[in-house]
């Protein structure tokens, strides 16, 4: 029995590769656990897909016979619609209730006994969920699009490295907003009302329903500067669609990388509070 | 020998609202622990037992840094549950029997290599310690079916083997046996057990079966509503609560008066005279066999050793007459308050 309770040897490789090869780790694992359920993955493809042929009609029916509306052209158009509808599935905008429901049934419990802070633990976890994503729910919609409409294909070199690092933010932001919601199961028990207040929000106020862009100016700056939500879904789109010079591209992105610095915070000191008065009820 | 657990005046309250009248809600606080002093000493098998509600989730919980306590101080392995939760999970193991810590989509052999880069174990120690649990609870049949396809005796063998993969010091099990049929309790029995003559884990159960105790620990701590009643050995509780061996005789004839014998008291008389039930004090089993003997044809004789749940039971009942504090209700769940 011995091999078995033999105190750990501290391993001797420094404490950040530690730290990376655990985050690692537990972004394989997201990984693997979305790859598992390959036909829910099918049927989320083909909801996508399809909403992709409705939004792209009403949008381009909005730019009408001018071909352009609110600074975008028709190809610009096609292009938000089509990898909008791939990057949804990406920052998982809707449908996240696991750490809620852990909550409600106590087995948060066992994510606390774990020597990994709950948020990294999470937010690695989700990483590899968007992985999988990236290449199952975003791939798809990117690639039918082009075989139906005329898109627009970014023509400057930084497009696609601010692109990159617009979604990776995106991804993170939206993770930690939905951290956020999740957690106020610690004090409401039920989240549903928190739910339907997000999904409603984050819908219409991240450019889902419609580009940001038809708004008054004055809102527009309101929604940015005021609220994470434009920079779940919108800031990305409008950074590959380049509809705003490279200047404005950067400034959107660093105004993204802010945010998801103030809610990773935020996630960090709920967290905190709800710890130190939690309840895990029966057994 | 150093204490890895000490514990002193631990309390836990909860906020109950109880509704009162159609609207109005009335807060009560209800102390689930209430001063509870605890030392467990490296390589001790403690068992920590107690009536639903009389507080032995609450104190692993509070032990393990799940739930902060209201007052009184805690050490596990010299640090503080709470403040030093992520550096105290590294070196503790625990199982609650009714809540999974294994990842639900994924097969056992998944969970446990993330297990080895989350709790950061050398690979070549997580591979033998791996390799021992595979053998001694017999895992090879189900390491590829995913958690949830598992079941409970399968799910609880892989959770023990989850909690002991980084070679904790202190391994604490909340009703690991809970709902399992008859051979996987074996198997789990046999493997703690082994697991405590190895000496170097410290082994903390909370447990309903008296057996799982009777087996596997050599100290006892009783708790009602949310004190230790009791602390000390199995034979200590007997002697306390006058548990006594009985013997019974089963005699041909009925005798007109039962006799009554120096030493051994008579407990009580069944089927129609025929059984006598001695308790066995000062007088030996000898003695009391000889003067039954006299009395005609001695049919069949036993000795029942005392059961440990009567004494238990007993004691249960005891600690409830003398309290009017009424134990919460429990509804699974996790909140903030």
């Amino acid at each position: 029995m011995g091999s078995v309770t033999a105190t750990v040897a501290p391993s001797r490789a420094p404490n950040v590769i530690l730290w990376f090869r655990t985050f690692k780790a537990i972004t394989g694992s997201g990984f693997r656990r979305y790859a598992t359920y390959r036909q829910a993955s099918v049927a989320g493809l083909v909801t996508n897909v399809v909403f992709g042929f409705l939004r792209c009609y009403v949008l381009l029916a909005a730019a009408g016979a001018a071909g352009t509306v609110a600074g975008y052209d028709r190809g610009q158009l096609a292009t938000f619609v089509w990898v909008s509808q791939g990057l949804l599935a990406v920052v998982l905008l809707w449908g996240w209730t696991e750490l809620a429901d852990r909550i409600r049934s106590g087995e948060v419990a066992a994510d606390l006994l774990r020597p990994v802070h709950p948020v990294t633990a999470y937010l690695a976890a989700d990483l590899g969920r968007a992985g999988h994503a990236v290449l199952v729910r975003m791939l798809p919609p990117v690639l039918v699009g082009p075989l139906f409409f005329e898109v627009h294909v970014p023509s400057r070199w930084a497009t696609g490295p601010l692109f990159a690092v617009s979604v990776l933010a995106a991804v993170v932001l939206c993770f930690g907003c939905r951290f956020l919601v999740n957690a106020t199961a610690y004090w409401l028990h039920d989240v549903r009302g928190a739910m339907i207040l997000w999904t409603v929000c984050s819908g219409v106020l991240a450019g889902l329903y419609f580009p940001l862009r038809f708004l008054p100016e004055w809102l527009q700056a309101v929604l940015w500067l005021g609220t994470p939500f434009p920079s779940l879904l919108q800031t990305p789109l409008d950074v590959l669609v380049e509809r705003d010079p490279t200047g404005v591209q950067v400034a959107l992105v660093g105004l993204q990388l802010a945010w998801t610095v103030v809610i990773l915070a935020a996630c960090r000191w709920v967290q905190r509070r709800a710890e130190r008065h939690l309840v895990v009820q029966g057994g | 020998m150093t204490d890895v657990i000490v514990a002193e005046g631990l309390r836990k309250e909860f906020t109950v609202r109880v509704r009162a009248g159609r609207l109005r809600r009335e807060k009560r606080r209800v102390a689930a622990v209430d001063g509870v002093d605890l030392r467990v000493a490296r390589g001790e098998m403690l068992g920590y037992i107690g009536p639903n509600g009389a507080g032995k989730s609450t104190t692993l919980k509070m032990l393990t840094g799940v739930l902060m306590p209201s007052a009184g101080e805690v050490r596990v392995c010299g640090l503080r549950p709470v403040a030093e939760r992520t550096r105290l999970a590294l070196r503790i193991g625990v199982v609650f029997g009714q809540r999974s810590q294994l990842w639900w989509d994924l097969p056992l052999r998944d969970s446990f290599a993330l297990l080895r880069h989350v709790y950061r174990v050398p690979a070549d120690a997580h591979a033998a310690r791996l390799r021992r649990c595979r053998s001694l609870l017999d895992l090879d049949a189900f390491l590829d079916v995913p958690v949830r396809q598992l079941s409970l005796g399968q799910r609880m063998r892989g959770e023990l083997t989850a909690a002991l993969l980084h070679g904790p010091e202190v391994l604490f099990l909340d009703e690991p046996t809970i709902g399992l049929d008859v051979v996987s309790r074996q198997a789990v029995r046999g493997f703690l057990a082994e697991l405590g003559r190895a000496g170097d884990t410290t082994l903390v159960l909370t447990t309903h079966d008296l057996a799982d105790i009777e087996r596997l620990c050599a100290r006892l701590v009783v708790v009602d509503h949310g004190r230790v009643v009791h602390d000390g050995s199995i034979a200590e509780l007997h002697r306390r609560y006058g548990s006594r061996r009985l013997l019974v005789a089963d005699l041909e004839t009925a005798p007109a008066r039962p006799p009554a014998l120096p030493g051994a008291p008579l407990e009580r008389v069944e089927a129609d005279g025929h059984r006598l039930v001695y308790a066995l004090e000062s007088a030996g089993v000898a003695d009391v066999v000889a003067a039954l003997a006299g009395l005609g044809a001695l049919r069949d004789v036993s000795i029942v050793e005392p059961d440990i749940e009567d004494v238990v039971a007993r004691l249960y009942r005891r600690e409830d007459q003398g309290c009017s504090i009424t134990s919460t209700a429990k509804v699974p769940g996790a909140s903030a308050s």
